[in-house]
Parts: C-alpha cells; sequence; structure tokens
C-alpha cells in the first residue's frame, strides 16, 4: 500500500518539489480514498474482507459448534436454525468447520502471494529492463517452472517437503512467480521504449532510478491485477491440493477438504458441498473486487 | 527479429534438457521406494531386490537417466510400474480426451473473453460493462471442481442434458470445457479490458479520433492491436492453467485422460508413467511459450529484441 501511494504521489508531483512532498501525499491518499470508496462492489467487498479477516483471528471465540465435536443423530442434515449451513457426514456443524477453516484458507493465500509477487516483480523489472543474458538466465528458468502444470508443481513440492500448511505456501507462492515475472517483464519491454524513460536517460538518470521511478510505477496496474487474481487463485490451488487429498489433513476443517469428502454426498446432500465451495467462491470474489477497485484507484494514467 | 527467432529456437533445446533432467531428479526425490511399491506389502526382501535389478533402480541416477532418454529417443517409453503396460500405448489412449478439452475450452474462452473485455472497455462504467466484469469476476472467483460439481447436479442430475462424466459423445465435453475454460475467459476478459483502456488513453487514439476515423477502425485496428500483445501474453500463460485444470476437471468428471492418469500414477508412485507425463506437458508447454515470445515481435514492431 505504501508503495502505491508513493508512486501515486510520485505521478502527481512529477517527482519534483521536497517541501511540498507532504501535502502532496496527503492529497493523493486523500484521492485514493475517494476514487476507491466509488467503487461500491469494491467497497463491499473490502467490507467482507475485513470480517474474514476478523472471523480469521476471533474464528474459535464465534463458532456456534465444536467444529470437530460428531453427532451421530444429525448426519448430513440440511440447513436449520440449529445448523444454519447444516451438519457433515459425521454430524459437524458446517458453519464453525468453515469459520475454523477461514484462517487457514487466508494465512495460505496471502502469505504465498505476497512471497511471489516480491520475487516475480524484481526478477520481471531486471529481466525486461536489462536483457540481454539476465534475462534469458530469468526467463529460461521460469520457462522451466512454467513447463510444469501449476497444480503438478504444487503436488511435486509438498509430496518432497512433506506436508503442512508453510509447504503449501512454498508450493503455491513458487509456481506464482514466473507467472509475475513474465507479466512484468512484457511491461517494462513496452515502458523502456516510451519517450518519458528515453528522456530520463538522456538526462543522466542511472538505471536503479529509471527502474524504480520510471518503469515500476507502470507495471503497477498489472502488479495489482495480478496480485488479485493471484490471491483468490492461491486460495483455490490450495483448496484444490486439498479436494485431490494432497492439501490439509482430512481431519482439518480445510474449505477444500470440506468440499472433497462432501463430494460423494452430492445427490443426497447438495448442500455439504454447495456452502463450503460458496465460501470459497465469495471470498475469491471479493479479492477480486477489491483488487479491480484498488485498480481503479491507483491506476496513474487514469489520474488526470 | 530473424536472429531473436533463431535464437529462442536453439534454446529450447537446452530447455527440454534441464527439464527433463529435473523431471527425473524431482520424481526420485519423492518419497517411498518403488520397488517395495511393486512388490507389495506382503513381499520378501529378494523380491524386492529382485524387481529392483530389473527396473535398473540399482543403477547410479546418472545412469538411469541416460538409459531413460536412450530408451525416449527410440520411442520406448518404459512400461508403467503398476500395470506393466508400454507407457507409450497409455498415453496414446489418454492424449485426445485431453487434447479436445484443452481446445474447445481454450477456444470460447478467447472469443467469449476478448469479446467482453473489448465491450467493458469501449462502454466503460456502462451496464455493459459492469455486466462484463461481474461474469468476468465471477468466472474466475469460482472454483473449478465446485463449478463443476454443480454444473454435474443441475444439468446432469436435475436437467438430464449431458451426460454426468467420460466421453463417449461430444456432448460430454460441454460441461467440462465451461469448467476448465471459465477461469480464462475471466482472464481474458479482465486484461483486454485493462489493457484496451491503457491502449485508448494513448495519443494515437485522439489522433485518430481528431482524423474524424470511425470508431471501429479506431477501436479495432489501433486499440485492439496495441492490447494484443497483453493478450497474447496471458492467454499463452494460462496454457499451463489448462492443462493444471485438466487434473482437476478430468477427476471431476470421470474423464479418462492426462490428467487423470496423472493423479492416479501419482499417488501410486508410477514413476515411468509420470515422467513420461511431465515430458510431454512441459514439451507441449515450452513450444508455447516460444510461439508466444515470437509473437510478441510480430503485434508490436516497437519492441525490439535487441542482441547486441
Amino acid at each position: 500500500m505504501s508503495q502505491q501511494s508513493t508512486t501515486a504521489e510520485h505521478r502527481s508531483s512529477g517527482g519534483s518539489g521536497q517541501e511540498a512532498a507532504p501535502a502532496k501525499r496527503k492529497s493523493a491518499m486523500a484521492e485514493f480514498i475517494r476514487k476507491f470508496s466509488k467503487q461500491k462492489l469494491s467497497l463491499v467487498a473490502g467490507i467482507f474482507i475485513i470480517l474474514l479477516l476478523l472471523v480469521a483471528i476471533f474464528g474459535p471465540y464465534l463458532t456456534p459448534y465444536d467444529p470437530d465435536a460428531p453427532d451421530y443423530d444429525s448426519m448430513l442434515s440440511g440447513p436449520s436454525l440449529k445448523h444454519w449451513a447444516g451438519t457433515d457426514e459425521y454430524g459437524r456443524d458446517i458453519l464453525s468447520r468453515l469459520i475454523e477453516g477461514t484462517r487457514l484458507s487466508l494465512a495460505v493465500s496471502l502469505s504465498a502471494v505476497f512471497i511471489a509477487a516480491f520475487f516475480g516483480t524484481i526478477l520481471g523489472l531486471l529481466s525486461g529492463f536489462y536483457g540481454k543474458w539476465l534475462d534469458r538466465l530469468i526467463m529460461r528458468s521460469s520457462d522451466v517452472l512454467f513447463s510444469f502444470p501449476d497444480i503438478l508443481l504444487a503436488i511435486g513440492i509438498v509430496a518432497i517437503l512433506g506436508p503442512g500448511l508453510t509447504n503449501v505456501v512454498i508450493a503455491v507462492a513458487v509456481f506464482g512467480i514466473p507467472s509475475f515475472a513474465r507479466m512484468i517483464r512484457s511491461v517494462t519491454l513496452s515502458a523502456k521504449e516510451t519517450l518519458f524513460v528515453e528522456a530520463a536517460r538522456s538526462m543522466g538518470a542511472k538505471d536503479r532510478r529509471i527502474i524504480w521511478r520510471h518503469i515500476f510505477p507502470e507495471t503497477l496496474p498489472s502488479v495489482i491485477v495480478n496480485v488479485t487474481m493471484k490471491i483468490g487463485g492461491a486460495i483455490l490451488a490450495a483448496s484444490s491440493l486439498s479436494f485431490l487429498g494432497m492439501g490439509a489433513k482430512p481431519t482439518e476443517p480445510d474449505w477444500g477438504a470440506m468440499l472433497s469428502m462432501g463430494r460423494d454426498y452430492l445427490s443426497i446432500a447438495p448442500h455439504v458441498v454447495y456452502f463450503p465451495g460458496l465460501i470459497i467462491f465469495l471470498t475469491v470474489l471479493a479479492f477480486n473486487l477489491v483488487g479491480d477497485g484498488l485498480q481503479d484507484a491507483l491506476d496513474p494514467k487514469m489520474k488526470n | 527479429m530473424g536472429r531473436y527467432a533463431l535464437q529462442r529456437l536453439l534454446g529450447v533445446i537446452p530447455l527440454l534438457f534441464v527439464v527433463s533432467v529435473l523431471v527425473f531428479m524431482f520424481i526420485h526425490l519423492i518419497p517411498g521406494d518403488p520397488a517395495r511399491l511393486v512388490a507389495g506389502k506382503d513381499a520378501t526382501l529378494e523380491e524386492i531386490n529382485g524387481i529392483r535389478e530389473q527396473l535398473g533402480l540399482n543403477d547410479p541416477l546418472w545412469r538411469q537417466y541416460i538409459d531413460y532418454m536412450g530408451n525416449l529417443f527410440k520411442g520406448d517409453l518404459g512400461n508403467s510400474i503398476r500395470s506393466g503396460l508400454p507407457v507409450s500405448e497409455m498415453l496414446a489412449s489418454r492424449f485426445m480426451p485431453t487434447i479436445w478439452l484443452t481446445i474447445f475450452s481454450m477456444v470460447w474462452a478467447v472469443i467469449i473473453g476478448v469479446l467482453i473485455g473489448i465491450i467493458s472497455a469501449v462502454k466503460r462504467n456502462k451496464w455493459p460493462d459492469h455486466v462484463g466484469m461481474i461474469t468476468a469476476i465471477s468466472g474466475i472467483s469460482v472454483p473449478g471442481f465446485w463449478l463443476g460439481l454443480v454444473l454435474i447436479q443441475v444439468f446432469s442430475v436435475q436437467l438430464g442434458w449431458f451426460p454426468t462424466g467420460g466421453v463417449d459423445s461430444w456432448s460430454s465435453y460441454v460441461l467440462p470445457s465451461l469448467t476448465l475454460g471459465a477461469g480464462i475467459m475471466s482472464m481474458l476478459a479482465r486484461f483486454s479490458r485493462t489493457s484496451m483502456l491503457e491502449s485508448m488513453r494513448e495519443d494515437y487514439i485522439r489522433t485518430g479520433r481528431a482524423k474524424g476515423l470511425h470508431e471501429f477502425v479506431v477501436v479495432g485496428r489501433h486499440a485492439l492491436r496495441n492490447s494484443l500483445i497483453q493478450v497474447v501474453t496471458v492467454a499463452g500463460l494460462q496454457f499451463g492453467f489448462l492443462l493444471g485444470g485438466s487434473v482437476m476437471v478430468e477427476t471431476v468428471f470421470s474423464i479418462p485422460g492426462l490428467g487423470r492418469l496423472l493423479v492416479d500414477s501419482i499417488a501410486f508412485r508410477d514413476y515411468t508413467v509420470i515422467q513420461a507425463e511431465l515430458l510431454l506437458f512441459a514439451t507441449e508447454f515450452i513450444l508455447i511459450n516460444l510461439v508466444v515470445d515470437l509473437l510478441y515481435g510480430v503485434l508490436n514492431p516497437k519492441i525490439r529484441f535487441d542482441s547486441n
């Protein structure tokens, strides 16, 4: 966030005037808030994510039932006043398990994406800007990673490192890096040829300054869109691993694992599949909507 | 450009070599003794050793690799550790369902995705934009395995329009393709829109409009052409996603394709099949990346692939 507002400041101030900087920063922030709050859907999604984060933090205090306590008298019962989202094949309260699973899903996906974005963006900028052997090395390495279907790469990494949430994070982060690197490289290639980069270069600006002050802001819309997509993608990947029985342990109240377990009961008790899927869908949707709002509010070129 | 194309073509050879070594090492890093697995729980130590010898698992790793690659060039991918069948035959019988699934998914996703992207950009902040983007955002957010299950429940179980699984007829591909393509369609719609909006703010678009060019020409010939560079990158990048996604979709829809074979092979540590599948996927994907890179230059001559 701080990097993004700095960019907005740089764009609006044209990179000049030390004294005006705090005022500019304030107005850029105010403008960002004004623009973001205009996006009603994104705002609603943002509130949903804040609620999810609160649920993740205070989950254990919010569950109406013990998420792991079986109740053999009410197995596979549909949604009711007693069990809002029904019960699973062991009679466990699905809502309680979904609440408990929020922490797992958010922790895994957020950390994976931030790791991927950090390394991917740096590699993409360096690759696109310097070209030559560095570009070849970075792009060939990402081609190697890219040559494996992502889910399989994740399965392989988890299989080698052993099960556990940390390893799922590493697996999901690793297959995210090349996508960031390639995307940012292609934007960098275009930005490198623009007049303002040529102007900066002819004024004697150093490479580091050109990359961070001129090219990096150009890549931001793509970084934001990609981060947005990857948070969703990371939640989907982690739940896919669980769905295939290779992610979270079956005993854990993981959203994907719940869906996988419920699959056999689709025809007699569809709620066992519908609710975990719906919460994954809504969470990913919320992150995507917020990303969209951020993009419209932050895209330097949209400022005029 | 020509020099760059040649460089990339030659670059594919070492890349394939690295991938093949990685695939080979990767499989051997997975814990578990294949000989013990093939022999079964009740096998004696002698039986296990016999199988290990027969599979060449006693040889040093580099020797195993050279033997494997040597056979590969002869078209011999070995036999499945699990079933004993030639791997090449197993792959051949599983190849077409996955290819059809991938092609159908990509085709509808590209056409609908780019179309939604263009319409949304042109009608920015009007209702077609909102509808397009809500569709796209929903498509990207929905878990494929869940979408597949919901589609089966609604269109197969309740309405009876399509089969619940298998590949007995062309209609079997409808629901799986919709499931697999939904994510790509959405990504392409979003990227096309973003990219089109960026292009349409450029000076040459203003110039075009000032010259009195028809909006169709401005959008179609000028804005779209420059946006395609991003779209091509994303579409190319997403091919791996399709291959990965086919693992999930084939599992949900019981399609006897490469993805499902892969899941089964990993569960049984069927090394020979996993190796062959990984090399196949990798080769396919590397070639697509090559085409994507070459298309950069064709679509945007401004980008120089200078090798100085």
